[in-house]
């Protein structure tokens, strides 16, 4: 009987939990393979790996120009993945922060082009605070159906990101199109009034994203609001047994998630962009996924991805002018890397045995 | 005026078709791939490069079904053999997808001859319109069935298999059995880990397809960045508009498509709507599905109970 | 492949298996004929469960060999147990809801598709056979648990298994239907089959098995025939020290109704009826058991009562302010104080992934001031739990997860005494507990009985019902079947009453 099948086969096995310093050896070793496999990428299409590497990271470094906009490209990604870690450790699958970007930006740009003349920071301030707001509103839509009817948030985000980038296009092509621009639909450029200053070379944006990330670091591991939210995250039914509103809880973080991704949106019209652009949050909201999630939704972990990715897009661009390469390829290495950390923490709990059948 | 309209309403619908019998095949298996965009972006560029090259719609289809099922091969390694979070695994296959996708396209372009790549004539022809002989002279039904690409026919051929595979085959019982309850399956003899792989791999193969389709057909023939643009999203929100349900995810693409093109065909003569409205419809239309599916709950049409959650046999 | 001497239909050699740490079956041998009944008793976390899947290929045993009529084979997967004629019967149904009875029956087995009027056909046919009751055609998410069990076993015997085993069979299931189930299994014995029937339960093995074979912490410590064995040898074997069977029933004086439940009616989220016209009232230094085949609106008075259902009508009087209407928060914030202890406990009633602190602080963390969390006060209540009922844990920091079931529940119990309640309301706080640890909990809860609290203990165990509460209600689809003296009452009666028959009058009340 069963002769047939003496051959060995793999099977997966439940480990006691490994410890932490195993965990973060895994998770390196996670991150080395997976920087090894983008390199036999670029193997593949034939180029050198250490070469390109060594290219990407020379180009986010190589001046102070360089790594400006470095840190130019790292500021909006550091706040949306903020934004995004505290749906996201609510269980709340906001991927809509590319959306709430927009919104954010659109609501702060109607100061900036129509209340130019106001002063300056109070200007700024109103911006701010419609940005925040925006965004803000652009996250409660979903959550509200979310807590109402259980809505799927994943895929309700997901089509206001694309309802939020039309709006844009409308105002862009109709009522906000700039009439200077002789056919060519956009929008006017803000008058320096309404542009954030610039801190040791770089808009003061990354000053905010800074505060922002003490707060939210604050907020989540100090605060009730921040307990009620792991917990909601954890079991919404235990939430309920302890008495949380859990409706209030879900409603109460996608407006600061969304918030922070609005202000983000502001931050990158005002301070990068000068205008209102259809491309203000260009896949930074993405990217804010998998930064929040490489970082375990940890806020400081969040600071070094977000970093890490500014470097990589920074050096990919640079990559580009000097090789011909797509900036895309930031992107998929992004990707990879994420794909490693997902496959990794795999052996954090489990391992593969080989097994004989047949006993002997 | 109005079948030119039905007409291209099939054409726009095509490839969230493809999208959506893609991801049923994933559901119904107990995943949730939120890749689909990512898969037809990968099988966009392998379809369209392939048809490039090689001049042949057979092969182009091949390369666009083998490159789906390798974005989906990822996800599968790693949800259903590394149990890793679907949704997060899902979102970075779309981003990744679309990344590679781009990548490559525009690698081609800048080593390309005339900085532009078009498809040959040889191919255009293949995937022209077909006059089915005898049936697509008939008035109106002719033009309304029987006069478009391979793409369409192989489009609803696909869905009509997938739905008689769900609801008169054994295998397709024991698939719809894993998406509801994977250990009541595997405890049943069935082969859980092989039937997932084996759906969830050939739903990303067909998601494959309909991303050949977007950069082959929409185009015209033209390599773009983002030749699916956003479809593979609308097709996981149609799978609920579909009830999970094959059949109805052809007459829901459908229905989509004709939200795609409303712009060119609405009568200008009696309201004048911005584009950005139009364009915005499609995904207007399918936020107000979710509201309203998440509304009336029924016992029977609803996501296959497992769908999102990983398992692992020896779970205690 | 080795010819065993032996004729056993099944024989288990030197079997081991370990979850990372824990170690649930270690060189365990065990053999069963054709046409025996064998009963496979012990404690909870015992390793019964274990072994039995790994007979049915849903583990794979570290160690050991497992041999089917005297030929030694390998069991990777539930399909090749299939094949070797083995057949198990779960505890917790592995049934496909929104299926048929039908398709459920037929998943997964091989050949053609069958047309379902021929399909039909074949299953009442065999299922008569048995004398068991089906219809094929009924959807799983709308039969009761015994008819979900009657599919399960005839999943199995449409398989054709010769080998059968039972996960704890009668858990769900009244005394009256045990019975039949009893019947059923005779008779399959009788045709030859070899069956091993999991328990826990002393009487049912010494009805219906031939031999025993007790499992303690993973090892079987002895087998033994059943004539030959009474419920007392058998208690010790299982586990491994002679120890009274008693539970205390402490005696209390001046019980007053702290709790008044009042037609209370309660709706489902699917519309079904959850409790329709309950009736009962709830005193002051007394355990009120309540009984009942699972899901019979044990879950939804909890909740109704904790504030976390909805009611559709009537009334909860809590020394006379109707509490209806009024969230969890509410009801605290009115100076009554209640602890609900759910009976699913790290879903509900603790979060696994927090470490013990954050779990005082569930039920606390409201009450300082202001916007920033005070740890300290739980983190004090964490280590004084911990030494009060010593709670076996490798630190206060350490997830609850990882902890054992017993010392869970001594968390989460433990946690709602220190709050001082007046009404405690437990639902199944001994499941999946071993003996020793269910002694401690019956020993909190009659320590906090003596204390005045007003105790509502939802149970399983009849017998243990019967000694602990001092009342018990009895609930059937919703409705009280009868309230009656603990006393004064029989498993029988209790059963009767389970399955549907009202008593009328008996109520103790006042």
């Amino acid at each position: 009987m069963n002769s047939k099948s003496h051959v060995p086969f793999i099977r997966t096995v439940k480990i006691s939990e490994r410890s932490g310093k195993d965990t973060i050896k895994i998770r390196i070793a996670a991150f080395v393979l997976a920087l090894t496999a983008g390199g036999l990428f670029i193997l593949f299409l034939g180029y050198n790996p250490l070469e390109l590497y060594g290219t990407i990271i020379s180009g986010a470094f190589r001046s102070k120009m360089a790594f400006q906009a470095t840190i130019r490209f790292m500021i909006p990604l550091l706040m949306s993945s903020l934004g995004v870690a505290l749906a996201f450790k609510m269980r709340f699958w906001n991927i809509g922060a590319e959306g709430q970007i927009i919104v954010g930006a659109v609501c702060a740009s109607y100061f900036a082009l129509f209340h130019d003349n106001w002063p300056h920071f109070l200007l700024l301030i109103v911006m701010f605070a419609a940005g925040a707001i925006g965004g803000g509103l652009w996250g409660l839509i979903p959550a509200y159906f979310k807590s109402k009817y259980d809505t799927n948030e994943t895929l309700f985000t997901l089509m206001l990101n694309y309802i939020a980038l039309h709006i844009i296009t409308y105002l862009r092509d109709g009522p906000w199109k700039d009439p200077g621009s002789s056919g060519f639909p956009k929008i006017a450029r803000f008058t320096s009034n309404a542009q954030l200053d610039k801190v040791l070379g770089v808009h003061f944006g990354w000053i905010i994203a800074l505060i922002l990330l003490v707060l939210v670091f604050i907020y989540l591991k100090y605060t009730k609001h921040g307990y009620e939210i792991s917990v909601v995250g954890e079991s919404k039914s235990t939430a309920k047994y302890a008495g949380m509103n859990v409706k209030k809880i879900i409603l109460r973080t996608m407006v600061i998630s969304g918030g922070i991704c609005g202000i983000t949106g502001m931050i990158q019209a005002a301070g990068s962009d000068m205008t209102l652009a259809s491309s203000v949050a260009g896949g930074v909201g993405f990217t804010a996924i998998i930064v929040s999630w490489l970082a375990y939704l940890n806020p400081f972990g969040i600071l070094l991805v977000s970093f890490l990715f500014s470097v990589l897009e920074k050096g990919s661009s640079v990559m580009q002018s000097t090789y011909g390469l797509s900036t895309y390829f930031a992107s998929v290495l992004q990707g990879i890397i994420l794909f490693f950390i997902l496959g990794c923490e795999f052996f954090i709990r489990y391992k593969f045995v080989l097994t004989k059948k047949g006993g002997k | 005026m109005f079948i030119k309209f039905l007409i291209a309403a099939v054409f726009a619908g095509t490839p969230l078709l493809f999208g959506t019998v893609g991801e049923i095949m994933n559901e119904r298996a107990g995943h949730l791939n939120l890749g689909v965009e990512g898969m037809m972006a990968m099988g966009a560029c392998a379809g369209f490069m392939a048809g490039f090259f090689y001049d042949s719609i057979s092969i182009a289809l091949l390369a666009a079904f083998l490159a789906g099922m390798l974005g989906a091969l990822i996800y599968a390694v790693l949800t259903i053999t590394f149990m890793a979070n679907q949704n997060v695994t899902g979102l970075t296959l779309a981003i990744f997808g679309v990344g590679i996708s781009n990548f490559a396209g525009e690698f081609m372009l800048v080593n390309s001859a005339s900085n532009s790549l078009k498809l040959p004539e040889q191919i255009t022809a293949q995937i022209s319109n077909i006059n089915i002989p005898g049936l697509s002279t008939i008035p109106v039904l002719g033009p309304l069935f029987f006069q478009y690409n391979i793409f369409v026919y192989l489009g609803v051929l696909i869905a009509i298999t997938c739905g008689i595979y769900y609801s008169r085959t054994k295998t397709g019982l024991n698939v719809r059995a894993i998406g509801e309850n994977p250990g009541a399956a595997d405890a049943a003899g069935i082969k859980v880990t092989k039937l997932k792989y084996i759906n969830v791999l050939m739903g990303g193969g067909i998601c494959g397809i309909g991303g050949a389709y977007c950069s082959m057909i929409i185009n015209g023939g033209v390599w773009m960045n983002n030749p699916v643009n956003g479809q593979g999203w609308i097709a996981v929100a149609l799978v609920i508009f579909a009830s999970w349900k094959p059949f109805r995810a052809i007459f829901g693409s459908f229905i989509f498509g004709a939200f795609n093109i409303l712009k060119y065909y609405f009568p200008k003569t009696i309201i004048t709507i911005p584009n950005a409205f139009y364009d915005m419809l499609p995904f207007v239309i399918t936020a107000l599905v979710l509201v309203v599916t998440s509304i009336r709950k029924s016992k029977e049409n609803q996501q296959p109970a497992s769908c999102g959650v990983n398992y692992f046999r020896e779970e205690r | 492949m080795k010819i065993s001497e032996t004729n056993y239909a099944i024989e288990l050699k030197g079997i081991t298996k370990t979850f990372g740490k824990v170690i649930a079956n270690e060189n365990v041998n065990l053999g069963i004929k054709y046409g025996e009944i064998l009963a496979l008793l012990g404690e909870n976390g015992s390793g019964k469960t274990t072994l039995m899947n790994i007979l049915s290929g849903i583990y794979y045993a570290d160690e050991g060999s497992i041999c089917i009529d005297g030929t030694e084979v390998s069991i990777t997967n539930p399909n090749e147990a299939i094949n070797l004629g083995i057949g198990m019967i779960y505890q917790h149904f592995k049934l496909v809801e929104i299926f048929s009875a039908m398709d459920n029956i037929v998943l997964g087995t091989r050949g053609r598709y069958v047309k379902n009027s021929a399909l039909r056909e074949e299953i009442l046919e065999m299922s008569n056979k048995f004398g068991l009751e089906i219809v094929p055609d009924k959807k799983v998410y709308n039969m009761s648990v015994s008819e979900k069990q009657t599919i399960e076993i005839m999943k199995v015997l449409y398989r054709g298994a010769k080998i059968l085993i039972l996960d704890e069979p009668t858990s769900v299931l009244t005394p009256q239907e045990t019975e039949k189930l009893f019947v059923i299994l005779r008779r399959m014995k009788e045709q030859g089959n070899a069956i091993i029937i999991i328990t826990h339960k002393l009487h049912e093995v010494l009805a219906i098995s031939d031999r025993v074979a007790i499992l303690r912490k993973g090892q079987v410590v002895d087998t033994v025939n059943t004539r030959d064995t009474n419920e007392k040898e058998l208690t010790e074997l299982m586990v491994g020290r002679p120890i009274s069977l008693e539970i205390n029933r402490p005696e209390t004086i001046n019980r007053k109704t702290v709790l008044k439940v009042v037609d209370l009616s309660v709706i489902n989220e699917d519309g079904t009826k959850g409790l329709n016209n309950i009736n009962f009232n709830l005193k002051s230094g007394e355990i009120l058991g309540v009984a009942g085949v699972a899901g019979s609106g044990q879950r939804e008075l909890c909740e109704t009562i904790a504030g976390l259902m909805e009611a559709k009508a009537g009334a909860i009087l809590y020394n006379k302010e109707n509490i209806i209407g009024k969230t969890p928060d509410e009801i605290i914030n009115l100076g009554i104080s209640m602890s609900f202890v759910p009976e699913d406990r790290l879903g509900m009633g603790l979060v696994g992934s927090m470490d013990m602190v954050d779990n005082m602080l569930l039920k606390s963390y409201k009450k300082n001031k202001g916007f920033i969390i005070d740890k300290k006060p739980s983190k004090e209540l964490a280590e004084e739990l911990v030494d009060k009922l010593s709670i076996i844990t490798p630190g206060i920091e350490t997830p609850v997860r990882m902890l054992s079931g017993g010392n869970v529940q001594k968390v989460l119990l433990g946690r709602e005494i220190e709050s001082e309640p007046n009404v405690l309301i437990t639902a199944y706080p001994v499941r999946g507990l071993d003996i020793n640890s269910s002694y401690i909990i019956y020993d909190l809860l009659n320590e906090q009985k003596k204390k005045n609290v007003a105790i509502l203990f939802i149970g399983e165990d009849l017998d243990v019902l019967l000694e602990l509460s001092d009342r018990i209600m009895v609930l059937c689809h919703g409705e009280v079947m009868g309230l009656v003296d603990a006393k004064n009452t029989s498993k029988e009666e209790i059963g009767l009453m389970m399955a549907g028959k009202k008593m009328e009058g008996v109520d103790s009340d006042e």
